[in-house]
């Protein structure tokens, strides 16, 4: 007999936690580049992202008012000097995903900055990608974040990416308190001010992150992108259980103490899907009938394409985003407004942790922008963000089930992933171990003369970033005693993983339960568009 | 003290210009130097000529070509490899193969190029570039004259691989952690043999093998 409070939920159509009973509809789920339609067990608990907050009436005005009111800061008018040295730092492509209707939220804010700049007589103004160990945005990528009128004023000479192997190009400010090394790009550290241009698409981004990450060196980075600072987290997306935050914390503490910041953060929606496919975003309970047709008609379509078209198709479709909040200032002040409006955009509370918890993973990732989400970004959005979509409390039991949709294909892509071949090929075979991984091979990858050369004049992630990729998803592995990747096309790459595969969701959902008991509880996290879990 | 090294071939991969240019150089030069190849062939045909021939075999191109030296002093041939340095092959290095010379040294390996030319004609390269060492062909003299042989074995595919190992086996060196950089097929044996291998503006043989073994490709400006 189910508990009363349960059957309530069933009821409430303003819960975003749906108990699955016999009549329920099958579920719309994300399997790579394509949909799974099915069937979840009676009682499982599907947990549904909020509804995109209404977003800032006029987003020019929003930022005017938060750079005129800003948090622990004088305006930043009172900040611009005629003749100084002011350099914009801005967010790359990794956030928001997918990228977001032009124009990009980042061009807004920069329309507003740099004309009050040229009004101030600074002429002296470089735009710099914080792009860290990350690849090189392209030109057109670039032109299409800050609109043509920005691109053709600055680009290449004033608007470029941050280069994290230029050997003069880094300046080393002094250590943290434990030691860390603070490393930041010249043309950053010879600036009399620094306007930091965010996007803040999940907790863990925006803060100290924003300058102690995006425009460092891996010297720098090692400190904190390292399995024991990994295992210290107990989740990326809450600061005060997160070693990653405060070992950034520190490092941004360092800089801002050396250098003048201006942060400009801005909180985003969840309105994911727009137009066409704006049925995505609904509970299958809401859809109508236009919408089952339009869900059919798209997951045809898309079985029926070869997959790089079917990537190409829904790369092609931007993302309706709207601005819920823009806060300027002091680092820390300013973020922790950010983090209240970006909470409650996204945390869901849900009562209890599950022995079995089920993640559809989609075809994009932050680290695969206009590119193939390789098995190694599979394991990080299954193993690190989406495990880590909580608030300190995973959503799955310690020693539970992750089943993951996805077809786990061995594809990569050579001018963007050409390390994380290697990888994959030559080092998972020998150790899924994070700490031998680290000890015995990141300096070797991250020292590669070709995979620096990559990274520098290509368009190619570090030579160190699939290490990285890999300790993404070590507190996930830590945690978790079995993996299932559910609808894998091949048995080698979940092998490799140290994962189990089956054809079907029904198959990994009978598999996950002979491994926790028959009466296993199981959840679904209905994502995308982006769900956090408050669990209690 | 560096435990690894990293293996540069030079035509193709560091400078556009391939052997032909070289003794196209040399030819065009035939007045003073190669007065045999002047008699025979002008250079308007002959640099075809060497193109085609190289294209069909290289030793038998290389060992064709060597025997123009004979006769020549070896104060001579420098002399002119200097002013071959200036007028071909600086002009002719790819703008980011300097860059790649320096993350490769940054990165703790020694810098080597291998190549099939003759040594005198590579060393001003050599020393632009800030190699530390150079394998390549050596012209045999006698009594300060070259006699238009080179001492075997000549340095040409899988000869190159095999003077790297030898290198290694000197230096003290872990040819699997070394890097080994390429353009052309023909040295698969060179890049096979050394633990890190890297194509690089590879032609479309040398791309589909490196497609297949996962090596990094590079494209060089």
């Amino acid at each position: 007999m189910r508990p009363f409070k349960t059957l309530q939920k069933l009821y409430d159509e303003e819960s975003q936690v749906v108990i699955t009973e016999k009549g329920s509809p099958p579920r719309a789920l994300f399997h790579g580049e394509g949909f799974l339609q099915e069937d979840l067990p009676v009682g499982t608990r599907v947990i549904f992202p909020r509804p995109p907050m209404a977003g800032v009436p006029n987003v020019k005005a929003a930022i005017r008012w938060a750079i005129n009111h800003p948090e622990g800061m004088e305006p930043l008018h009172a900040l611009l000097r005629p003749g100084m040295r002011l350099t914009c730092v801005i967010d790359d492509i990794s956030v928001p995903l997918p990228p977001m209707v032009t124009p990009d939220v980042r061009q807004s804010i920069l329309e507003v900055v740099l004309e009050l700049a040229a009004d101030s007589g600074v002429d002296d103004i470089h735009l710099v990608i914080a792009n860290a160990l990350h690849r090189r945005m392209t030109e057109g990528e670039m032109r299409r974040m800050v609109g043509q009128k920005i691109y053709d004023a600055f680009y290449p000479d004033r608007y470029y990416n941050h280069d994290a192997e230029d050997p003069d190009g880094i300046v080393a400010l002094e250590r943290t308190s434990h030691g860390e090394e603070v490393s930041v790009n010249r043309r950053v550290a010879e600036s009399d001010l620094i306007i930091y241009v965010n996007v803040n698409f999940v907790p863990m981004n925006g803060g100290h992150k924003s300058m102690g990450t995006g425009v460092s060196n891996y010297a720098s980075l090692r400190h904190h992108h390292n399995p024991k600072t990994i295992r210290e987290s107990d989740s990326y997306m809450e600061p005060k259980a997160s070693a990653l935050y405060r070992s950034n914390e520190r490092i941004g503490r360092n800089i801002d103490k050396h250098l003048k910041v201006f942060h400009i953060e801005t909180a985003l929606n969840n309105r994911m899907f727009g137009g066409p496919t704006d049925f995505l975003a609904k509970k299958e309970e809401d859809y109508t009938e236009a919408d089952r047709l339009k869900f059919q008609a798209l997951r045809y379509t898309l079985s029926k394409m070869p997959r790089a078209a079917a990537r190409k198709v829904l790369s092609a479709i931007p993302a309706p985003y709207e601005v819920t909040g823009v806060y300027a200032g002091a680092t820390e002040p300013a973020h922790q407004k950010t983090l209240e409006t970006s909470w409650k955009q996204y945390v869901v509370p849900v009562e209890g942790q599950s022995d079995i918890v089920i993640f559809p993973i989609p075809f994009i990732s932050p680290y695969s922008v206009n590119s193939i989400l390789n098995p190694l970004l599979v394991q990080v959005m299954g193993l690190g963000y989406f495990y880590n979509l909580n608030r300190g409390v995973p959503l799955v039991k310690k020693g539970g089930v992750l089943i993951l949709l996805h077809p786990a294909y061995d594809e990569f892509d050579p001018e963007h992933h050409p390390s994380y071949i290697e990888f994959f090929n030559r080092l998972l075979p020998e150790t899924r171990d994070s700490m031998k991984l680290e000890h015995k091979y990141e300096r070797e990858f991250a020292e590669n003369p070709s995979y620096v050369h990559l990274y520098r004049k290509g368009n190619a992630y570090h030579g160190v970033h699939p290490f990285y990729m890999w300790y993404w998803g070590e507190n996930g592995r830590q945690h978790v005693g079995k993996v299932i990747v559910a609808g894998a096309e091949n048995n080698h790459v979940p092998a490799l993983m140290g994962w189990d595969r089956t054809d079907t969701l029904t198959e990994a959902i009978e598999e996950a339960r002979g491994f926790m008991g028959r009466s296993a509880t199981i959840s679904l996290l209905r994502i995308a568009p982006t769900v956090m879990v408050d669990v209690k | 003290m560096p435990s690894k090294a990293a293996f540069f071939d030079v035509d193709g991969t560091l400078v556009k210009t391939n052997v032909v240019h070289v003794y196209a150089y040399y030819a065009m030069n035939r007045g003073s130097v190669l007065g045999i190849a002047g008699r025979t062939l002008s250079t308007a045909v002959s640099v075809p000529l060497f193109g085609v021939m190289d294209a069909l075999d290289r030793k038998t191109f290389n060992e064709f070509f060597y025997r123009y030296y004979a006769g020549l002093t070896e104060d001579r041939l420098v002399t002119i490899a200097e002013d071959m340095f200036e007028d071909v092959l600086e002009p002719a290095l790819f703008e980011q193969s300097q860059d790649l010379i320096d993350q490769a040294r940054r990165s703790g390996c020694k810098v080597v190029l291998v190549t099939g030319a003759l040594d005198f004609t590579m060393r001003p390269l050599a020393r632009h570039l800030g190699a530390d060492d150079l394998i390549a062909n050596k012209m045999q003299f006698v009594g300060g004259k070259a006699t238009g042989k080179v001492i075997p074995p000549i340095i040409e595919g899988a000869n190159k691989a095999n003077a790297i190992r030898a290198y290694c086996v000197k230096e003290g060196l872990a040819l699997d952690k070394c890097h080994g950089y390429s353009d052309s097929a023909s040295d698969y044996a060179m890049l096979a043999v050394v633990g890190r291998p890297t194509a690089v503006n590879p032609d479309l043989r040398l791309r589909s093998i490196a497609r297949a073994y996962n090596w990094p490709i590079l494209d060089l400006k």
